[in-house]
């Protein structure tokens, strides 16, 4: 079946997450990424109980798609405290402690 | 879908142990209570909250000790997914416990404060309660549900002070690298499940054949769940975010961070790779070897130049958490039960000292006012008995006898040479350098407490709440109780069978 090309395609989603995590400096664009990997976790986890016939990974990804909804909620009120308190929400702008 | 209605067709409930489950349905319980009292309870009346919390993690250990007092038997639930052996009922125990402390140690720090109060012990509970799903879970979906249920509360407490800058960007840092390595992590999981066709940890240990047609496939997923719980721990390279978050975040939340959920991220992290990993070690030995070294070193390097206490005490606790990885480096080894008997020890000991040494920060700076290690000049002289026990719990982190530290310190050495192979002896003798250098940053400060003049001369004597000085008290007592008469905590150790590890 099209079992690889679904793994690839869950590989390459994670590898333009990482990246994305890495590189970019919004912390909006930061959430975004992270969702990029877990939605790569996601296809990993159909294509593989495809592949196993089982219904685990079904069950598995119904779960990270629960607790991403969960994590984006939290993420997305502290990036709003963050704006609401500097006007900005540049990960690099954020240095109040450092050493 | 298909197969997955006809699975559907044959379910079956599952029998319920509720003895087994009674800790947590307690908590449970409690914390829907604190969250409806809070909801219907004027400002005035909001003391009642802490009470509650209090009173319902008490509530949770008394069915800890009914279990781990009713028989040996290891109760297995739901298909062996959420398993209740001595291993998860001590790291109950310690969680529980120390979220007791931590009450103690908030109740006047969250009173006095004019924030949220209902959302903190609401969210304290909650954190602990995926802690105490942690120590049980079996199973890569229940790990996983187990990490982000003591994760996201605790991102939020971090982020509790919403209108100070330090908070929120506490709370971000954590936040988004936390959820970043959580992401890795199942990254990793996936791949576990594919190759396995299981998410059950017994049968991903099963499956794992590096040297088969998926051997590079697990490999990879084995660094990748283990870098998910590194960043848990704050193991160094993956240690960025904790200095930020630990001064930054309100302090009886640091101490919540730097002990409840350290120690859970080290449970998830034992039982991961003695009961899932065991055919792997040959991939994560020599990586938490590594992990190990660099977090003891570089640790304690960057804790030597601080001059703020908690950033401080947040590279002490980075550092010495590179000491519990030191046996988990050895433990799929000969000396795998002697290194999780180590873990479990360091852990115990870690915990009361640390909360101990966070119960007088909180105290002291109630009068200075000042997170600087300068703040403490002369402490002895003006509140000798906060002087005293700072020295205490400072001597127990650097393992000197006759306190807990040094026994914890102790049986990782011995786990260690229990192995007996050359990378052993080379992890031994770095964590004995650096058990010298934290020596420097733990005696400055104690200089500090009884040589230095006190700042601007001010002597007036220190208040502490009553709730704090029973943490100090109860944390003074099990620090020196544990190096006095270490078979205490040592039996504790040698209790925790963990199930499916060691083929057991």
């Amino acid at each position: 079946m099209l079992t690889g090309q679904f793994l690839l395609l869950g590989a390459i989603l994670f590898c333009i997450g990482v990246y994305g995590v890495i590189a970019r400096k919004n912390a909006v664009l930061v959430l975004m990424s992270i969702e990029l990997i877990l939605n790569s976790v996601n296809i990993n986890l159909l294509a593989f109980a495809l592949r196993n016939g089982s219904a685990d990974g079904h069950t598995f990804a119904l779960y990270v798609i629960a607790v991403a909804a969960a994590e984006v909620g939290v993420g997305l009120a502290m990036v709003l405290l963050i704006y609401r308190n500097r006007r900005n929400i540049g990960l690099d702008e954020l240095s109040e402690m450092h050493g | 879908m298909t197969l997955s209605l006809t699975l559907a067709a044959g379910w079956v409930a599952p029998t319920i142990d509720y003895h087994a489950l009674a800790p947590e349905i307690v908590l449970a319980i409690g914390l829907t209570v604190v969250l409806l009292v809070d909801l219907f309870t004027t400002e005035r009346n909001k003391w009642l909250l802490s009470v509650l919390t209090g009173f319902s993690l008490l509530g949770a250990v008394l069915p800890v000790l009914t279990l781990m007092l009713h028989d040996n038997s290891v109760r297995s639930l739901f298909d062996g997914r959420y398993v209740v052996d001595e291993f998860s009922l001590v790291m109950k125990g310690l969680f529980l416990l120390a979220g007791y402390v931590i009450v103690l140690l908030s109740t006047s720090h969250v009173e006095e404060g004019d924030y949220w109060r209902g959302e903190y012990w609401f969210l304290l509970l909650s954190s602990l309660l995926g802690m105490m799903m942690m120590a049980s879970a079996r199973d890569l979906v229940s790990v996983f549900v187990a990490l982000e249920f003591l994760s996201i509360p605790a991102y939020m407490l971090a982020a509790w002070r919403k209108r100070d800058v330090k908070s929120n960007e506490a709370g971000v840092k954590y936040f988004l690298l936390g959820v970043f390595a959580s992401a890795v992590m199942l990254y990793g999981m996936s791949m576990l499940y594919g190759v396995a066709n299981s998410t059950l940890l017994i049968d991903i240990g099963k499956s794992i054949d590096l040297d088969g047609a998926f051997g590079a496939v697990q490999a990879l997923a084995i660094v990748f769940v283990v870098v998910g719980f590194a960043f848990k721990v704050s193991a160094v390279p993956f240690h960025t975010w904790a200095p930020d978050t630990y001064e930054g975040a309100p302090t009886p939340v640091t101490a919540f961070l730097s002990v409840a959920s350290k120690a859970a991220g080290f449970t998830a992290l034992v039982v991961m790779v003695l009961t899932a990993f065991p055919e792997g070690r040959d991939v994560w030995q020599p990586f938490i070897w590594g992990l190990s070294a660099l977090t003891m070193t570089v640790g304690n390097l960057f804790a030597l130049r601080q001059t703020n206490f908690v950033r401080m005490i947040a590279y002490s606790s980075v550092s010495q958490g590179g000491f519990v990885l030191m046996p988990l480096a050895v433990a799929g080894g000969p000396a795998g039960e002697s290194a999780l008997r180590a873990v479990v020890v360091y852990l115990l000991v870690y915990a009361a000292t640390n909360l101990g040494m966070f119960a007088v920060i909180l105290a002291v700076s109630r009068k200075t006012r000042s997170g600087e290690i300068s703040s403490l000049g002369g402490l002895f002289s003006y509140a000798p008995a906060m002087g005293v026990l700072l020295t205490l719990f400072l001597a127990s982190l650097a393992g000197i006898p006759p306190l807990g530290g040094w026994i914890g310190k102790f049986s990782a050495f011995q786990a260690l040479l229990t192995d007996a192979t050359p990378w052993a002896y080379v992890l031994a003798i770095i964590g004995a350098v650096n058990s010298v250098i934290a020596f420097g940053y733990y005696g400055n400060i104690m200089r500090e407490v009884w040589m230095r003049p006190v700042p601007h001369g001010d002597t007036t004597p220190i208040v502490t709440p009553s709730s704090i000085q029973i943490a100090l008290g109860i944390t003074a007592v099990v620090t020196l109780l544990f190096g006095i008469l270490p078979g205490i905590v040592l039996r504790f150790g040698e209790m925790a069978e963990l199930l499916g590890a060691f083929g057991g």
